[in-house]
């Protein structure tokens, strides 16, 4: 017996077995962050001083970074789109611009944490810095995963198009969620981090 | 019934593979049948409640006759550990921590959701197998992993973590190295149980066989739902702390290190600014769902045993799926409870012993009827059923005496006593775990094809239940003393201890005897691996799914997909002609009424 | 269908060219002086916007099946009783009022009531 509703919805729940996964995923994934978050507001509420934003990060960098992981996710739905056209080579494409963009914004992360170290400015030497490094931290491993995740679909994973074009389009669909959910992350907390 | 495996397939099933010449590794080591990882998980979980029961042992010692040197094993601890084969503190506690940290994360959580979870859930929804069964062989062999750091955090320079299962800061910061494997040990333990969740919910909303509606799933499906959300959403915020301790420990920031904090005789040169209770936060948002995760799977197993051995259905159906259901959401907003002794204020210790008062109620309700289901019934009393009946007292001893912990007032002498130590006891050891043995007993036979002996069963059994509650029972005596827990001593330089201080031996000697009755079980379950009684489908006339499928069932559980004509329970249905319907027996007879509760 | 995967495209790139603008205004209003408080408000709000557009229409919750609503609102509200954690530590009786430790006004009130 075959595991169904892999390509097919189940009928009552109206969802696929991978629909359903990611989603729940991206809800655990939603009280990870949440305990960061709620770290950043106690640590802040309870600080003594706390830097403005600006002050300690640069805001055109973060604005720059902000636009690319959006444009990011943009082209990550262009690709689930040109699929549903039949358009293997329009879904490479512009899969081959998302991991680009992914790849741009770690590296200006990384250019921001150097240059941080090299003034001396570690996670120990304040919860400012402490909480910076690591909720950004964990968000920038959290793209490291998303771009092998699609740098398999766009390589040898792509295979299934041949295969199974649904079942294809169903494991994009949910790359894709995942992919805007770190999107997501990020519009929040780039305003609370560089601009409060 | 052809949904059920031929003859020819179950032969195949008798060598636990099919048609395809797979390596020896693939069918055994790096399998992605939902049965073989169960069973991975079961061993592996069991090895665990082993060792950890033996850690326990050895702390016994140091309880009841302190600074004696430890008989046997003393010499071979080595002089970090146990100089003279006396034990040091900071070794009790390592002992104490890792006790904690083994029985409930790498013992009874692999135990019940992995093992039975991962065995049972897809026979019983009708199910090949679970939604991504490479995903479950991940999570096996991430628990794995996670399993071999913590041990190896014994080796280490400064041994084990020895700031208790809770991990408090700014102690745990500050402590041996064995606490950065903790903690290490601990993301994959909590990364294999977040991908389990999700294959868990996945399977049961998706892969149910036809006709088998939310309202017809066996209670343990039931059960097993609940906790996969527990796990799923309480989960993470543990995993974040975790990394952020990490970070305290090995990046040298502040988020759980006040400022100006003082360690032997200087401060600490850190930046400050953390807190200390924001860890205990964060720490008991997950601990509090996940001792929930320790008792529902346990309370469906005794559901499924006990319909099934007073050949009745389990009492009010609909009242223990609503109970367990507002069970787990509740149980989301008690976890302060843990803390009533922190200096948060009235506002919250009122908050929360509100929630805590209004959660005892689905456990009453969920112990209740099933002391109902007991009334009027054709009581057969098997192996599981010693094991599932005993559940019930101690499970109403380990939920009543939670009360008093659960008001601040009265937890302001309880907390951090003995009596602490002896109501998640009741709760877990012969509260869950007894329902586990009685689990294993239960369904042995489907994973097998063969019972466990009955006789060896039943000695296990009962000198089980005898010493577990010579063991725990006396801690109530010693905690209304007083008696904190985590004490290297025992208690002994105290002034209030004193008179309870007579206890100790009487447990440790309890404790031992405890050990000594396992060694019935593992026998058993060795030896009828081979030599146990061969069983047909349904040895114990059971009415749900997976007694349709051959024992063992062979890959892909059923051929084709079985159809669900009724209800779980359908024993001793009014009018019928049979002593029970199984759930794909058609509609000829007569079914059971449609609940009314 | 293929239209109907061109209107989509249509209105994703609409979103996307939103979701562009309301960075900007992001970043412009963060220069408008106001308190702490009051920027980390606005921003979130902005933000809530912004996420909201990225969920509805690029994660096509906009549609979605029961069961996935269902999660994430029984999510949503876990999510918030997380984030309450460090807000009510600093609650003391009932009525009254928060004393968060930097802010001005918590000191003012400390000088004036007795130590909480």
């Amino acid at each position: 017996m075959e595991i169904p509703y892999i390509v097919d919805e189940r009928p009552d729940t109206g969802l696929t077995n991978v629909k359903l996964g990611i989603w729940l995923f991206l809800a655990s994934e939603v009280m990870l962050f949440g305990a960061l978050i709620s770290t950043y507001i106690l640590l802040r509420i309870n600080a003594v001083e706390w830097p403005a934003g600006a002050d300690i990060l640069s805001t055109p960098i973060g604005t720059f970074n902000t636009v690319v992981l959006i444009a990011s996710s943009i082209t990550m739905v262009f690709c689930y789109a040109a699929l549903k056209q039949d358009d293997l080579s329009g879904y490479k494409r512009y899969m081959g611009i998302t991991i680009g963009l992914s790849v741009l914004f770690l590296a200006v992360k990384s250019y921001e944490y150097l240059d941080k170290f090299s003034h001396g400015d570690y996670p120990s030497v304040s919860t400012y810095f402490a909480i910076y490094f690591t909720m950004t931290g964990l968000h920038a491993l959290h793209i490291i995963g998303g771009v092998v995740v699609n740098g398999y679909f766009l390589g040898p994973g792509s295979a299934l198009w041949h295969t199974n074009k649904q079942q294809f389009i169903n494991r994009i669909e949910a790359a894709g969620l995942y992919w805007h959910f770190v999107d997501l992350v990020w519009i929040f907390l780039f305003p609370v981090l560089y601009l409060t | 019934m052809d949904h059920v495996a031929t003859a020819e397939q179950t032969e195949h099933a008798e060598h636990g593979h099919e048609h395809h010449d797979e390596s020896f590794l693939r069918t055994y080591v790096f399998s992605v049948d939902h049965k073989v990882i169960g069973i991975q998980y079961a061993i592996t979980g069991m090895l665990f409640l082993l060792f950890g029961f033996t850690l326990m042992m050895v702390m016994r010692w140091q309880l009841a006759y302190p600074f004696q040197p430890i008989p046997l094993i003393g010499g071979l601890l080595g002089d970090s550990r146990a100089p003279q084969g006396i034990m040091l503190p900071e070794f009790y506690n390592q002992l104490g921590a890792m006790h904690g940290t083994i029985m409930v994360f790498l013992g009874v959580v692999p135990l019940a959701v992995g093992g039975f979870g991962n065995f049972v859930l897809p026979l019983q929804i009708g199910a090949p197998d679970m939604a991504f069964p490479k995903l479950n062989m991940l999570s096996y062999w991430s628990f794995f992993v996670g399993g071999v750091v913590m041990f190896a955090s014994f080796f280490v320079p400064g041994g084990a973590a020895n700031s208790g299962w809770t991990s408090y800061a700014p102690l745990s910061v500050i402590a041996t190295t064995g606490q950065t494997l903790w903690l290490v040990g601990m993301i994959f333990l909590i990364t294999s149980s977040l991908l389990g969740s999700v294959n868990f919910i996945v399977t049961t909303l998706q892969l149910r066989a036809p006709g088998l509606s939310f309202m017809r799933l066996p209670f343990f499906v039931w059960a097993q739902l609940v906790t996969s959300f527990l796990l799923l959403l309480a989960f993470p915020p543990l995993e974040a702390a975790g990394v952020l301790q990490l970070m305290d420990r090995v990046a040298g920031t502040s988020f759980f290190l006040p400022s100006g904090l003082y360690v032997g005789d200087g401060p600490l040169d850190v930046s400050g600014g953390g807190s200390p209770l924001l860890w205990q936060h964060l720490f008991w948002f997950l601990a509090h769902p996940e001792v929930y995760v320790l008792i529902l799977p346990a309370m469906g197993i005794v559901g499924e045993i006990l319909a099934n051995n007073t050949r009745k259905p389990i009492w009010g159906y609909r009242v223990l799926v609503a109970s367990i259901v507002f069970l787990g959401f509740m149980s989301f907003v008690v976890w302060a409870h843990h803390m009533f002794m922190t200096g948060m204020g009235t506002t919250m210790s009122s908050f929360f012993q509100t929630t805590t008062m209004i959660i005892s109620i689905p456990s009453v309700v969920i112990l209740s009827a099933f002391l109902l289901t007991l009334y009027g019934g054709s009581i057969r009393f098997t192996v599981p059923m010693l094991f599932a009946l005993a559940f019930l007292p101690m499970f109403a001893i380990g939920g009543l005496t939670g009360l008093p912990l659960g008001l601040a007032a009265p937890d302001i002498h309880l907390h951090d006593t003995y009596y602490v130590i002896a109501h998640f006891h009741y709760v877990v050891a012969p509260g869950t775990v007894l329902a586990l043995l009685g689990g294993v007993y239960y369904w042995f036979p489907k994973a097998t094809g063969r019972k466990m002996n009955d006789l060896l069963g039943r000695i296990h059994f009962w000198g089980s239940f005898v010493c577990i509650n010579i063991v725990f029972m006396p801690m109530f005596i010693q905690g209304l003393a007083g008696m904190n827990r985590r004490m290297a001593d025992g208690g002994a330089q105290y002034a209030m201890n004193q008179d309870v201080l007579v206890w100790n031996e009487v447990i440790s000697m309890g404790a031992w005897a405890l050990g000594f009755f396992q060694i019935f079980f593992i026998f058993n379950f060795f030896r009828s691996i081979k030599k146990g009684e061969k069983v047909g489908n349904n040895p114990w006339q059971a009415t749900t799914l997976e007694w349709s499928a051959p024992s063992p069932p062979p890959h892909g559980n059923f051929t084709t997909p079985p159809v669900v004509h009724r209800g779980p329970y359908e024993y001793s249905v009014p009018g019928s002609d049979t002593d029970y319907h199984m759930q794909t027996d058609d509609l000829k007879g007569p079914q059971a009424p449609p609940a009314k509760v | 269908m293929s239209e109907d995967v061109q209107a989509h495209v249509k209105l994703y790139k609409k979103i996307g060219a939103a979701l562009m603008v309301l960075t900007v205004v992001t970043v412009l209003v963060s220069f408008i002086p106001a308190g702490v408080a009051l920027g980390v408000v606005i921003a979130l709000i902005i933000a809530t916007v912004k996420g909201s557009l990225v969920a509805t229409y690029f994660m096509h919750l906009v549609g979605e099946r029961k069961t996935i609503y269902f999660t994430l609102l029984l999510t949503a509200f876990i999510f918030l009783v997380l984030i309450f954690i460090p807000l009510l530590g600093h609650t003391n009786t009932y009525g009254r009022k928060m004393i968060v430790p930097n802010s001005d006004a918590a000191v003012a009130a400390d000088h004036g009531e007795a130590a909480h």
